[in-house]
């Protein structure tokens, strides 16, 4: 039983995601997280201001479940289905982030110098997450997808509108990563 | 019984998240500077498996559990939306190392900080629905 507290493989990893979709294609639902963020809104009140938000929640409820279901299973897997849950990424990648200064790199599953405990008094670090969180949500709803929806479910239906918007996060990506993040951190 | 059926989709799913490191800020990180075939490996597998079964599905019909035919939702044509909100949508994924999946396995993780990012995500939905008539699409 040792494996299973070791971080899965790609392999295996991939192949539970596909069981997921396909046990919700089975129940005839479809695969997608971030329409839950729509949903969450408008159970808010969100209709009150946008006709976007008016519609019956109460036929999304099947993902809230799923969303409910995505939060215990990562209680369960960080406390009891891991002992290191240190991340061993490439030896590069770590020489990179510490000149960055991320001195937390191969050694937290999270950096700590944006999640952890001190980040919450950090006004900087507050906004930075805001502000990924609102692009996260921003980009998705307007792209009609995130990874769950497009990357994976709309890419396995052969949608050439899921691959424009992953070639998208890729372009988006590749911008924060190698343009922006010298300018920020 | 079918609410059972979602929940414990929801916690395979998570669980997965999690211990596949995809939750994993550090991941995406190295995903976007092409320093590892891990995050790739996980999505090309999940994509190769993910187009069989989608195909034998409508080759041959398959009925859900429930027995009704399964519906495929074609999505809708367009170009500007899709490449533009994509752009956007990978700005902010790099930034947070998170794509809406894994911000709730990280909340579940024990990571409360992500709430910030959960909250910045609803904020970031709703000003979509608000200028959504003003956009290219």
């Amino acid at each position: 039983m040792e494996f299973i507290y070791q971080p899965w493989p790609w392999y295996s990893s991939g192949m539970v995601i596909a069981l997921v979709m396909l046990l919700l294609q089975l129940s005839n639902k479809k695969f997608g997280m971030s329409s839950n963020l729509r949903t969450l809104c408008s159970i808010c009140g969100a209709g009150k201001h946008t006709a976007f938000f008016r519609f019956n929640w109460r036929d999304q409820k099947w993902n809230l479940t799923v969303v409910l279901g995505a939060i215990i299973g990562g209680y369960i897997a960080a406390n009891f289905m891991t002992d290191n849950s240190s991340i061993i990424i490439n030896e590069n990648t770590i020489a990179h982030l510490e000149t960055l200064g991320f001195e937390s790199a191969g050694s937290a599953y999270l950096p700590t110098e944006l999640f952890g405990k001190d980040s919450l008094f950090d006004p900087k670090i507050l906004t930075l997450l805001f502000f990924g969180g609102l692009f996260v949500g921003f980009g998705a709803r307007y792209a009609g997808g995130c990874t769950s929806g497009h990357a994976i479910s709309g890419l396995s239906n052969l949608q050439l509108p899921s691959l424009i918007a992953v070639f998208g996060f890729f372009i988006g990506g590749f911008i924060m990563i190698h343009l922006l993040f010298p300018l920020i951190f | 019984m079918k609410t059972l059926l979602y929940l414990l989709i929801g916690i395979i799913f998570g669980i997965t998240m999690y211990k596949s490191e995809a939750a994993s800020w550090f991941r995406i990180y190295e995903m976007f500077r092409f320093e590892s075939f891990h995050m790739y490996g996980i999505i090309g597998t999940a994509l190769a498996v993910g187009v069989v079964s989608t195909f034998l599905i409508k080759h041959y019909n398959i009925k859900s559990f429930y027995g009704s035919p399964i519906k495929f939702i074609p999505k809708e044509k367009g170009f500007k939306r899709y490449l533009f909100g994509g752009i956007i949508f990978g700005l902010g994924w790099a930034l947070v190392g998170a794509c809406p999946g894994p911000i709730f396995t990280l909340l579940g993780a024990g990571f409360p900080i992500v709430g910030v990012v959960l909250v910045g995500a609803l904020m970031g939905t709703f000003l979509y629905g608000s200028l959504r008539n003003k956009l290219p699409h």
